[in-house]
């Protein structure tokens, strides 16, 4: 599945620059805490966190994860953003929350 | 070829620079990608744990044919009990640092996990010095 069509089906919304949603999603992790996601997450996966700070960026990227889902309405903090667009990481935000969006993910799978 | 990095203690909002530019060349160069992913892991950790840990210090990654050698040296207050370090779920981190998601007592077990080797060495009072091998091929 596309980045594109799991933020189409969950309605989430695209925080970063547009132009990487063909990117394929093969799987799902849900953490916050920044070591458990770096030594966990698989390649491929949306990692769905209510973590904003920075350093969302470096682990995504080192991670390799497809996407990185902000639940709960949380908006990243400043500079989050700039970074993700830097590095080509999608980042997309949902009112959701992590149970749900996870759900919803399963139920597209 | 080895790529050197001076790493902030303070920086929070740099650290992973090391790593991601470490990480960029790896895969010009053509390294294979679990290769550069247990490289990643480790290495980010390590130099996480420079930050947060060392109050800075500087971070040579060498490329060799066969494997990748990663030294951090830090001046830090190093470390007291190296194998109660060693524990997953163990942390000396503040409360600041947590909230930002770090101080899991995640960081010297994934080094462990992911890499072939580790060495420690470390002195209280005077700074920790974490060398890191990782194998390019099985």
């Amino acid at each position: 599945m596309k980045v594109s069509e799991l933020a189409k089906a969950l309605e989430l919304r695209l925080i970063s620059a547009e132009g990487y949603e063909d990117r394929e999603v093969t799987g799902c992790y849900i953490g916050d805490l920044l070591s458990w996601v770096m030594g966990r997450a698989e390649p491929g996966d949306a990692w769905i966190t209510i973590m904003s700070n920075i350093n969302i960026a470096a682990v995504a990227s080192l991670a390799d994860t497809a996407c990185v889902i902000l639940a709960e309405g949380v908006v990243p903090d400043p500079g989050v953003k700039e970074k993700c667009d830097m590095q080509d990481i999608i980042v997309l935000g949902s009112d959701k929350t992590a149970y749900e969006l996870a759900a919803g993910y399963a139920r597209l799978t | 070829m080895v790529k050197h990095y001076e790493i902030s203690g303070t920086d929070f909002a740099n650290a992973g620079e090391a790593s991601s530019d470490f990480k960029a060349m790896l895969k010009k160069i053509g390294v294979p990608t679990d290769v550069i992913r247990k490289v990643s892991i480790a290495m980010y950790e390590a130099e996480i744990n420079t930050v947060i840990h060392g109050q800075g210090g500087y971070c040579d990654a060498e490329l060799q044919p066969d494997r990748v050698i990663i030294t951090f040296t830090d001046n830090g207050p190093g470390i007291e009990d190296i194998e109660r370090a060693m524990q997953a779920g163990y942390s000396t981190a503040t409360d600041e640092i947590r909230n930002l998601g770090f101080g899991a007592g995640m960081g010297l077990p994934n080094i462990k996990k992911y890499t072939d080797d580790m060495q420690i060495e470390s002195e209280v009072g005077k700074g920790t010095t974490v060398v890191l091998t990782i194998k390019l091929f099985k």
